[in-house]
């Protein structure tokens, strides 16, 4: 093994260990949202607020950027630069799309009386999927970054390394997104 | 008014301390830092100064670690004289010198203090030091990111200090358990304080976490299988695993708090659907695997120590390996022991109390492993090896009254008491601290080129150990006559010899960190004698003492091939030398950076805008830290070369 590629290989297992530890804080919001699902005191519950059908079209934008995400980072690695711009482009559209949805989301709850103050329910509502949410704006940072960094810089060794690791932190939020569509709005949606 | 408010938060001078102690200690802080500060421009220290915190070496990380480690037990057992003064005369008609709420402060600070700043400064100290030279490699798997966590560290050490100044410290214990730390019960800004220090320490906490692990898994000397790596790295493996499983959680929950404090939330307040016990139950799914975090690095010197001062290979390797992994198993389901009086029903009780009292099992085959270890060995009775001894009868006999508490009927009768809290610093003196000491004194002269002072520190062990018994024996006995812990005052006079007895304990504890203190310059001052020319002090098993005393910024020219488990003593025995490893190369090794300090000084800025609402300072600090990351990460020009000649040269020298 060459430098580069031993410390390409150190690098992607240590974003791996990363990931598997963002995992668990995750676990622990998930954990709390379970038991504080029915903890509605006397107010909304999930039932009332969730609207399944609104995360799906959230879901659905989700996994769309992350399919141009996984095929910019395959285009970048086989120096197809311009289709590899493109493709992170989109994704980084299709990212700003669904914060926005979900932004919407929050601010309609809030302005009807149902903000993170109103119950433990809605507090651990608020606070998973905005922690999903925070992530997806520091990956939409990262990617902004690294479409400036691919204009400046077109083909280069270090930065495919840099984008594959992108590419695996936005698969991981879609994944965390999927738990989120199946535990709040799916079981949380229906209590 | 309005634009002051959005200016400074909900900081005024209200908060300025008032009372005595604190005066003295908000006066006393800064100016020891302002003679620090003198004497390095004194001596024109400032360029050494900055070229060494801006190192990426992780020794001397680790020795920054250990320093600032040292200076927090000053402080921490500073805080335990008080908390003691306090209870050996406020009895009955008397109180004593603190307030009930300066006393809860002290008792907090203690101890987040030695468990945050103490314990894990020194155990990530050590390993810095130890493990890249114990597994034949250069540096950690991440130079830069380790810099970034020690500096976090630093942060989060220097936000719970800076409380004493201005604000005050937590009043919640050193878990902060809600509601009683909920806004409701305590508007004021030092949970706050506690939440913050915690959240950026812990973060450094995780990342060093990652750093070791991949450092373990991915860089070891060619030849080097897991199974040939010495105990050490084996019990660093296993506290990284757990580290990582673990800190996640504690974020998790401080952040819940915070949100709870400062967004309004109601995940654990009593009102509104919150669930304090929720947090208990987080806190301790994170706290007990804290503590195995702990000493296992400390079983793992132990082991190290005994093996090279017995002369002998360490006995039962697998087995030694088995039981570690055994406990960082068991460790996290065991955490509902420390609230069986919640009400959880028998069975659960029943099943948290039998896998607590089975970890004593593979904690056990430890024990007996270093007892034969040092059966029919060559003992040579050094330092190192006294802390050993003093960790043996404390830490079992800790061990012992440990699996008493695992029965949850007794446990009933002790919850809260200061049986516990005779019971858990019976287990962490015993033996975290006297771990980490031993470590200190083995691998010194590696970090420094001499030795320590033996007589001195053979003297701070005896000091240590009778102050142990001493301080903490009685508080069992008061335990056992219904003391509950944290108490400022009370009625019953009968208790007054007792904590009497426990007040000249820590005094004499006191006497053995002043004689450690007096070690550190006795050992400075007679360096020539106490010189360790050959890099082998000890006539060491493991690779750190195959390279010079103190090792070179790269650690080894040429990478070493291992042959066997403790290679340093094969190679003895069979003659084999560094230059059959290969011929010198050029090597890259990291350049300074200072981003690692300016993302500590943002990610505190943040902390401290949180803490007193300060909105603008919050905002332009996270934009700071990300424009900060990004600089890093885009960087492609980190490292510089060493060519091989200049190794020769060195070499020769």
């Amino acid at each position: 093994m060459n430098e580069l590629a031993a410390r390409a290989d150190k690098t992607n297992f240590g974003f791996w260990i990363y990931l598997m530890t963002d995992m668990v804080l995750f676990a622990s919001l998930f954990a709390t949202f379970m038991i504080l699902k029915d903890a509605t005191a006397g107010g909304v519950s999930g039932h009332d607020i969730l609207d399944p059908s609104y995360a799906l079209a959230e879901t659905i934008i989700l996994l769309t950027s992350s399919v141009t995400c996984g095929i910019a980072s395959a285009a970048y690695r086989f120096k197809k630069i311009d289709l590899a711009k493109i493709l992170l482009f989109v994704t980084i559209l299709l990212g700003v799309s669904f914060l926005t949805l979900e932004l919407h989301e929050f601010i309609k709850l809030a302005t009807e009386g149902n903000s993170w103050q109103a119950s433990a329910f809605l507090s651990g509502f608020f606070t998973l999927v905005a922690t999903h949410g925070l992530h997806i704006s520091i990956g939409l940072i990262w990617a902004i970054t690294l479409f400036y960094a691919i204009l400046q810089r077109g083909a280069d060794e270090n930065l495919t390394r840099k984008v594959g690791l992108f590419a695996l932190f936005w698969h991981f939020l879609d994944i965390v997104w999927i738990f989120i569509f199946a535990v709040v709005y799916l079981i949380g949606g229906l209590s | 008014m309005d634009m002051l408010h959005a200016l400074i938060g909900r900081m005024s001078l209200d908060y300025l301390p008032h009372e005595p102690a604190t005066i003295g200690a908000a006066i006393g802080m800064p100016l020891g830092l302002l003679v620090v500060l003198g004497l390095v421009t004194y001596f024109k220290k400032w360029r050494y100064l900055w070229n060494f915190v801006t190192s990426l070496d992780a020794k001397k990380i680790g020795i920054m670690y250990i320093v600032v480690a040292i200076i927090m037990l000053v402080r921490g057992l500073s805080d335990a004289l008080m908390i003691r003064a306090q209870t050996a005369v406020s009895v009955g008609g008397h109180s004593g010198p603190f307030s009930t709420d300066t006393f809860q402060q002290v008792f907090t600070a203690h101890g987040t203090i030695m468990i945050f700043f103490v314990a894990m400064g020194l155990m990530f100290g050590l390993i810095n030091v130890a493990l890249p030279l114990m597994l034949g490699v250069r540096d950690v798997a991440f130079p830069w990111l380790n810099s970034v966590s020690f500096w976090l560290f630093a942060a989060g050490m220097i936000l719970c200090n800076f409380s004493l100044i201005f604000g005050g410290f937590s009043n919640g214990g050193w878990l902060g358990y809600p509601p009683l730390t909920e806004l409701q019960y305590n508007p004021g800004p030092g949970v706050d304080y506690w939440i913050w220090s915690l959240q950026i320490a812990g973060v450094g906490s995780l990342l060093s976490g990652i750093n070791f692990f991949v450092t373990i898994i991915k860089c070891r000397a060619p030849g080097m299988t897991l199974m040939k790596m010495p105990i050490f790295a084996w019990s660093v493996l296993v506290t990284t695993t757990l580290l990582m499983m673990a800190f996640p959680i504690l974020t998790a929950t401080l952040t819940m708090l915070a949100l709870d404090r400062t967004m309004g939330m109601h995940f654990f307040t009593s009102d509104l659907g919150g669930n304090p016990m929720m947090y208990i139950n987080l806190i301790w799914a994170w706290g007990h695997p804290e503590v195995y975090i702990l000493v296992m690095p400390a079983f793992g010197i132990f082991s190290d120590v005994v093996s090279t001062f017995s002369r002998k290979k360490i006995f039962g390797y697998p087995t030694m390996v088995a039981a570690l992994t055994a406990i960082m198993f068991f460790s996290f389901i065991v955490w509902q022991h420390h609230f069986f009086t919640m009400g959880a029903g028998g069975d659960v009780n029943a099943f948290f109390g039998i896998m607590t009292a089975v970890i004593a099992i593979p904690t056990g085959v430890k024990i007996f492993n270093w007892l034969f270890t040092m059966y029919r060995g060559r003992i040579h009775f050094g330092a190192a090896m006294w802390w050993f001894m003093a960790f043996v009868f404390t830490f079992t006999l800790g061990g012992v009254t440990g699996v008493l508490m695992s029965i949850p009927a007794l446990d009933f009768q002790v919850h809260n008491t200061l049986f516990l809290v005779a019971h858990f610093h019976n287990v962490i003196i015993g033996g975290v601290v006297f771990g980490f000491f031993s470590g200190v004194t083995y691998w010194w002269p590696k970090i420094f080129g001499f030795k320590l002072h033996e007589g001195l520190g053979k003297l701070s062990a005896v000091l240590w150990q009778l102050g142990f018994l001493l301080a903490f024996m009685p508080l069992y006995a008061l335990g056992l006559m219904g003391a509950v812990r944290r108490i400022d005052h009370y009625t019953d006079p009968s208790w007054t010899p007792f904590f009497i007895v426990s007040a000249v304990g820590v005094g004499l504890i006191c006497l053995g960190v002043a004689t450690m203190i007096l070690m550190l310059f006795v050992s400075l001052k007679k360096r020539n004698e106490l010189l360790d020319t050959t890099g082998d002090p000890w006539d060491g098993r493991t690779l750190e003492w195959a390279t010079t005393s103190p090792a070179p910024e790269y650690n080894f020219a040429v990478l070493p091939t291992v042959h066997d488990r403790d290679e340093w003593w094969y190679r003895k025995q069979h003659g084999i030398k560094a230059s059959d490893d290969g011929e010198i190369k050029d090597i890259t090794v990291p350049k300074n950076s200072a981003l690692g300090i300016y993302i500590a000084v943002t990610g505190g800025l943040f902390s401290f805008g949180v803490i007193w609402h300060i909105w603008w300072l919050v905002a332009v600090s996270f934009v700071a830290t990300v424009v900060l990351i990004i600089t890093r990460v885009m960087d492609d020009n980190t490292e510089r070369t060493i060519t091989a000649d200049e190794l020769r040269q060195e070499a020769n020298v």
